[in-house]
């Protein structure tokens, strides 16, 4: 058969949003890649510069699906950052907690449509169940399932609901069973290894020059967590690893998630025990100074960065989004091409694709 | 009675009655017409006319069969990826019967839905390609009887085709054939590539099903199905060809298309291979037609391997081979839900490189049972 361009994308099962990816295909051996993205494009940071400061939290939440509460965090630090605010203690221990948890139920919804990719309906259904626990709890905390709206400016929107510790406990308990049922269903399985051991292998300067960041980075061997490397909010008073692999093949990039997923049952559990009492925000101001303010954060698919400028209104003057999956997608070429056409399911698949933030 | 009997009984009746009536409004006429009435049915009344006619009735049983078992098996299908997949299944549409009016709810659907031809698609094989996979799919059941005396591709005095279990798997393996010209004619590169796929993966697991298939007809001396079910009455054929029955369920797996070997479809990166420019009521058919595989499938399985109707005696022969039928299915279904999908070139090395010399293994085994006297 002679060579031919697919177009796997705007409408296609793999994109898991709506992005398009152009392989050229010899037969089934994919020989180039090309990455179109832009069709999700809202003008978020545009939208930004005309709403006031609290008014941007919502929007912020609606920049990724997945882990909606990781982006008005991370609006919320460049923010505080921008008007030097010191965010009480509980908040922050509240904060972590939910953005975990976040984490968890991001990565269980990416473990979900990872299984539907490789055709495992299994997987898809059980862990899309399990991430109800947490979406169940993080509605107790917030009020609502997909975009939280919950970080504030200077704290979180309201304390914990009563009985929360408990159902958390609870939950990461059951989590913990379910992640070794995961182990044995992923790993126990042969054809899921065949389609991961090997597959899209990223090396680590490949990576590190491309910009990749988050769980695909370090499944390349390289160890970078802003957590660990530029702590935030109270993230140096826990007690974590920094999951790494040497491979950097698809199976790598499944194993960093699922060991991620354990240490943020580990993180929950701690901020938990730890958290103080007391209050859980405090007022912001109206207006921002003349400045500059800058967040970084870990999101589950990588290095999140906002910056802002504010100008002495109450509404920013620029608003900059880093999305780490912008980046991720742009390293698809070096990683596609020389497999074949299915295992392009699993290595876009397995780069966890989030188009909302990628076009903003 | 069989069900040539069966058919030929209801044809006899009914050209009688009609011929009653025939003969009667005959009479009223003048002679010229009366004498033609009188030639026409003479001519319904012939031993020839009969004989065709009870043919044809006999195929609307083998439509009417797979019908039946097509709305259960989708039943079944659902209902049971409810339970492992955990949601409900089907549920209001057929409440009192647990959803079981679901299927005929979507079969209607999609009946009412306009159907399309790509423009750019070539016409004739586009038209062409459900009819030879669904008729290929359908002739399979002509020859796999459900007990001695009901099956349809039995002659006057109660003789099956001698060699049913051969016309069962040609008629099983057309329809690669009908996916490529599917995929070619479509004019879609997705559906091209579905196609391909499903020509190279027939290669690989078409020989080894052969080969499976092969041991029994060597166990069993025979191409005929009931004579093959007869030589297992005292033992069943999984127990001394167990490589041979796993090699070959595999085999009906990627035959049937199903998920690990569902590679023509692949709906994660083909979106719906060779079937993306299908629409409506084609669609619905090729779906109709997977169920008619599966149950084809595991009718030939039950039938070569699993005894047939041979069971206890407190259930009829009939009731027994269906069960054993839907058990493969079942365990079909099971193993669909729970593995990922198989890449093509690891099918292909699975096939060549595993599946085949197990099936030869296989073939030497019964090859030495049968030189030894065992059977």
């Amino acid at each position: 058969m002679a060579e031919m361009w697919i177009n796997m994308g705007p409408q296609h099962p793999m994109t898991h949003g709506l992005w398009n990816l152009r392989v050229k295909v010899d037969g089934e051996t994919i020989v180039d890649a090309e990455p179109e993205v832009g069709y999700l494009h809202r003008g978020i940071e545009k939208l930004c510069e005309a709403r006031t400061y609290p008014q941007i939290i919502p929007i912020a939440d609606r920049l990724c699906y997945g882990s909606s509460l990781t982006w008005s965090h991370l609006y919320c630090l460049t923010v505080e950052d921008l008007m030097d605010i010191e965010v009480p203690e509980r908040a922050e221990y509240i904060r972590v907690m939910a953005i975990e948890m976040q984490r968890i139920a991001s990565h269980l919804m990416w473990l979900a449509a990872y299984a539907g990719d490789l055709g495992l309906a299994v997987g898809f259904t059980y862990t899309m169940r399990d991430r109800e626990v947490f979406v169940d709890l993080l509605q107790a905390l917030t009020g609502s399932r997909l975009t939280y709206n919950y970080p504030r400016i200077g704290g979180v929107a309201h304390d914990l609901p009563p009985d929360f510790e408990r159902d958390t406990v609870r939950a990461v308990q059951y989590m913990e069973m379910r992640l070794k049922e995961y182990e044995d269903l992923f790993d126990g399985s042969k054809i899921f290894m065949m389609r991961n051991v090997g597959i899209g292998i990223l090396r680590k300067e490949d990576g590190i020059n491309l910009g990749v960041t988050g769980p695909s980075l370090r499944a390349s061997g390289v160890d970078y967590d802003l957590r660990k490397d530029m702590p935030y909010s109270v993230y140096p008073e826990m007690d974590f690893e920094v999951v790494k692999h040497e491979d950097g093949d698809c199976y790598a990039r499944y194993r960093v998630r699922m060991d991620e997923m354990w240490e943020s049952c580990r993180i929950i559990r701690q901020a938990l025990q730890k958290m103080p009492t007391g209050r859980w925000r405090v007022v912001a101001p109206r207006n921002a100074p003349v400045g500059t303010g800058l967040g970084r954060v870990e999101d589950p698919r990588g290095e999140a960065v906002m910056y802002a400028v504010g100008d002495g209104t109450d509404r920013p003057y620029r608003l900059k989004i880093r999305s780490p999956i912008f980046v991720t997608v742009s390293a698809a070429p070096k990683i596609l091409v020389g497999y074949k056409l299915a295992d392009v399911v699993a290595i876009m698949g397995g780069l966890d694709m989030c188009i909302g933030e990628n076009d903003r | 009675m069989n069900l040539y009997q069966f058919c030929y009984g209801i044809v006899h009746w009914l050209v009688g009655l009609v011929n009653n009536i025939w003969y009667w409004l005959g009479d009223f006429l003048p002679w010229y017409f009366g004498d033609l009435f009188t030639a026409i049915g003479n001519f319904a009344a012939s031993e020839g006319h009969l004989w065709f006619m009870t043919l044809l009735v006999e195929s609307v049983v083998v439509v009417v069969i797979a019908l039946i078992n097509v709305l259960n098996f989708l039943w079944i299908f659902r209902k049971l990826s409810g339970r492992i997949l955990d949601f409900y299944g089907p549920y209001y549409v057929g409440y009192r019967i647990g959803g079981w009016l679901q299927n005929l709810a979507d079969g209607m659907k999609l009946f009412i839905k306009e159907i399309i031809v790509p423009t750019k698609a070539d016409r004739l094989g586009f038209l062409l390609a459900p009819v030879i996979f669904v008729g290929s799919s359908l002739t399979i059941l002509a020859v796999i009887p459900f007990s001695v005396d009901f099956g349809i591709s039995t002659s006057e005095s109660g003789e099956y085709v001698s060699a049913g279990a051969l016309f069962a798997l040609a008629a099983f393996s057309i329809a690669p054939f009908a996916i490529l010209l599917a995929g070619w004619s479509s004019n879609n590169k997705y559906t091209l590539i579905g196609g391909m796929r499903s020509a190279a993966q027939m290669m690989s697991y078409e020989i080894p099903l052969i080969l499976c298939a092969a041991s029994v007809f060597l166990l069993a001396g025979s191409f005929n199905f009931v004579e093959i079910v007869d030589a297992q009455s005292g033992i069943w054929f999984f127990i001394p060809l167990f490589i041979g029955f796993v090699v070959f369920l595999i085999c009906l797996m990627a035959e049937v298309e199903i998920i690990p070997f569902d590679l023509p479809e692949a709906e994660a990166e083909l979106v719906e291979g060779w079937t993306t420019e299908y629409g409506g009521m084609r669609f619905g058919l090729f779906y109709m037609t997977t169920a008619v595989r599966s149950y084809a499938g595991g009718a030939l399985a039950t039938a070569l391997f699993l005894g047939g109707w041979h069971g206890p005696s407190f259930l009829p022969d009939e009731i027994w081979f269906l069960i054993k039928a839907y058990i493969v299915f079942t365990v079909f279904m099971w193993l669909t839900w729970s593995v990922p999908r198989i890449r093509i070139d690891q099918m292909l090395v699975f096939g060549w490189r595993r599946l085949l010399p197990l099936a030869v293994l296989n073939l030497l085994i019964a090859a030495a049972l049968k030189s030894g006297g065992w059977f």
